[in-house]
C-alpha cells in the first residue's frame, strides 16, 4: 500500500512538473483574484473578518481548479484502468490524489499568501505566520479529502466543470467558515489574536469526518 | 505443472451498457495454457468480452470464473495474475516509456531490471526516454505490449495485439505474447481477439465467433475453416 502510494504519489508530481496543467493556473487565478478583490473593494487595505473572508474564498475557488484537473489524466489517458488492473488496494489512489492536491495547495498558498499579504492584508503577518500555517494545513487536508472524492465522482460524468463546483463548494462550506473564523483574529489590526480553539478543532473533526467517509465510498467509486 | 482446473470458466455471462446487451449468454470453458481467439465483427462484443475477464467490467447476468475465481467477487485475487491490452495502451502520454513502465513495475512489485527487458524484448530501448505522446502508434502499441506482459501474468487478454505493428515489429513481439509469428512458445493461457481469419487460429487452440453480443461460433481451432469466420462478418 504504501509503495502504491509513493508510486502514485511519485507519478502524479512528474506529471504535473512537465505538463504544469494545476499549480499555475491555480497560483495566477489566486493572484489575479486578489488584485481583483483590491479594485473592487476599493481598499488599499483589508483586516479581520473581510481580509480572512477575502483569503478564503480565493484559496477555495483556486483549489476548485485542481480538483477539477485531478483525475482528467487518469481518465483521457486510460490511467484509471492501468490502475485497476494493479494487484493494488484502491485506497492507495485515494491517499495519493488527496496527498497531491495537499501538496499543490500548499505550493500555491506558498506564493498566494505572501501575494495577499502584500496586496491587501493591512496588520503584518510576520507574528500570526505559525498559527496561520497550521489553519492552512487544516484547511487544505479537508479540502484534499473532499476535493478527492468529488473529483472522483465527477470524472465519470460529462459535465465535470458543473458537477465539481455544485457538489464541492457545499461541502466545503463548514470548512470555509471554520477557517475563517480562525483566521481571522490572527489578520486583525492591533497584533495577532488567539487562535479560537472550538473553531480549530470544528475544522480537525470535520477532515476526520470526510477521512472516513471518503475511505468508506472511494472503492465504490472506482467500481465500474 | 499446468493447473488442471480450467483458466476460464463462463456460464450464461451477459453484460449491458444501460440498455443495451453487449454479451448475451456467452458460455465456455478454457484450459490453462491454450489459446483462445475470437472473431467477430465490430461491435461484436469481443472487447466487452475481454475487458470483463480482466475485471474492468463487472458481468451483469451468469457465472465468470477467471484463474479459478468468481468475478466480480474475487477480483482483487486474480488482477495480479492478468495480462490486459486494450485498444488503449494505458500509458501516461507526458511520461516517457521507461517511465510509464516503471510506474506499472513499482504497482505490480515487478523488479526494476525486468522494465529493461522487456524494452528490450519489443525493441523500444532506443526511444524509451521519449515521453509517448511524441512516439508512433506501432511504437506505443509495443510499449503497450511490454506494459502487458511486464508482470509475467499467467492469463494473457490481448485485444488485436498486432495493431498498428509492422510485420518485423509483429515477428520480434511473438516470443511475448505467442500472437503473430512462432507459434506459443510458453504455457500461458491466452485470449486474443482478431480480424484475420488465417492469422488468428495459427497458433489457437480454440475459436469463438461472437456476433451481435452472442457466440456465434465455438470450436476447436484445428476444426474451423477460415470461410465459417468469414460468414461471420456477412
Ligand atoms: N463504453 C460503452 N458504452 C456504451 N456502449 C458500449 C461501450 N463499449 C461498447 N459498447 C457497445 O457494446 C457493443 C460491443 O462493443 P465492443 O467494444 O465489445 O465490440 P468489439 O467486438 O470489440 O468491436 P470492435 O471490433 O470494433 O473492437 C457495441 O454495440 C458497442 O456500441
Ligand atoms: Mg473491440
Amino acid at each position: 500500500m504504501m509503495s502504491a502510494v509513493a508510486a502514485l504519489l511519485a507519478k502524479e508530481l512528474t506529471l504535473e512538473l512537465r505538463t504544469r496543467e494545476s499549480v499555475p493556473s491555480m497560483v495566477l487565478f489566486s493572484i489575479a483574484t486578489y488584485v481583483v478583490f483590491h479594485f473592487g473593494l476599493d481598499r488599499d487595505r483589508v483586516t479581520g473578518d473581510l481580509a480572512s473572508g477575502v483569503l478564503w474564498v480565493t484559496l477555495l475557488f483556486s483549489a476548485i481548479l485542481g480538483v477539477n484537473r485531478l483525475f482528467v489524466a487518469e481518465y483521457e489517458q486510460g490511467g484509471f484502468d492501468g490502475f485497476l488492473l494493479a494487484p493494488v488496494d484502491r485506497t492507495a489512489l485515494l491517499v495519493a490524489k488527496a496527498l497531491t492536491l495537499f501538496a499543490f495547495l500548499g505550493i500555491v498558498e506558498l506564493v498566494a499568501v505572501p501575494a495577499f499579504a502584500l496586496l491587501l492584508l493591512g496588520p503584518p503577518l510576520t507574528q500570526a505566520l505559525p498559527q496561520l500555517v497550521l489553519v492552512l494545513a487544516l484547511a487544505n487536508a479537508g479540502i484534499a479529502v473532499i476535493g478527492t472524492l468529488v473529483a472522483g465522482l465527477a470524472i465519470q460524468t460529462r459535465a465535470r466543470d458543473l458537477i465539481v463546483p455544485l457538489i464541492a463548494l457545499p461541502l466545503l462550506v463548514p470548512v470555509l467558515l471554520a477557517a475563517a473564523r480562525c483566521a481571522t483574529p490572527l489578520l486583525s489590526d492591533g497584533g495577532a489574536g488567539a487562535l479560537p480553539g472550538n473553531w480549530l478543532a470544528i475544522l480537525a473533526i470535520y477532515d476526520l469526518l470526510f477521512a472516513l467517509i471518503a475511505y468508506a465510498v472511494f472503492d465504490f467509486l472506482l467500481e465500474d | 505443472m499446468p493447473d488442471p482446473a480450467p483458466a476460464l470458466v463462463l456460464r450464461g455471462a451477459g453484460r449491458r451498457y444501460g440498455e443495451r446487451a453487449a454479451l448475451r449468454d456467452v458460455t465456455l470453458e478454457l484450459e490453462a495454457g491454450r489459446t483462445l481467439v475470437v472473431f467477430g465483427p465490430n461491435g461484436a462484443g469481443k472487447t466487452t468480452l475481454l475487458r470483463m475477464l480482466a475485471t474492468l467490467l463487472r458481468p451483469h447476468a451468469g457465472e465468470v470464473r477467471v484463474l479459478g475465481r468468481p468475478l466480480p467477487g474475487d477480483g482483487y485475487a486474480v488482477r495480479g495474475r492478468i495480462g490486459f491490452l486494450g485498444h488503449e495502451a494505458l500509458l501516461y502520454r507526458e511520461l516517457s516509456g521507461r517511465e510509464n513502465l516503471r510506474f506499472h513495475a513499482k504497482l505490480h512489485r515487478v523488479a526494476a531490471g525486468r522494465v529493461d527487458e522487456v524494452l528490450d524484448a519489443v525493441g523500444m530501448t532506443a526511444r524509451c526516454g521519449d515521453p509517448v505522446a511524441e512516439l508512433s502508434r506501432g511504437m506505443v502499441q509495443r510499449l503497450a505490449i511490454a506494459r502487458a506482459v511486464l508482470h509475467e501474468p499467467e492469463l494473457l487478454l490481448l485485444d488485436e495485439p498486432l495493431a498498428n505493428l509492422d510485420p518485423a515489429a509483429a515477428a520480434q513481439v511473438a516470443p511475448l505474447i505467442g500472437v503473430g509469428g512462432a507459434g506459443p512458445s510458453d504455457r500461458r493461457t491466452r485470449v486474443v481477439t482478431s480480424h484475420d481469419p488465417a492469422g488468428g487460429l495459427q497458433g489457437a487452440d480454440v475459436a469463438l465467433g461472437l456476433k451481435g453480443g452472442r457466440v456465434a461460433l465455438l470450436a476447436a481451432a484445428t476444426d474451423v475453416e477460415p470461410a465459417q469466420i468469414a460468414e461471420l462478418y456477412r
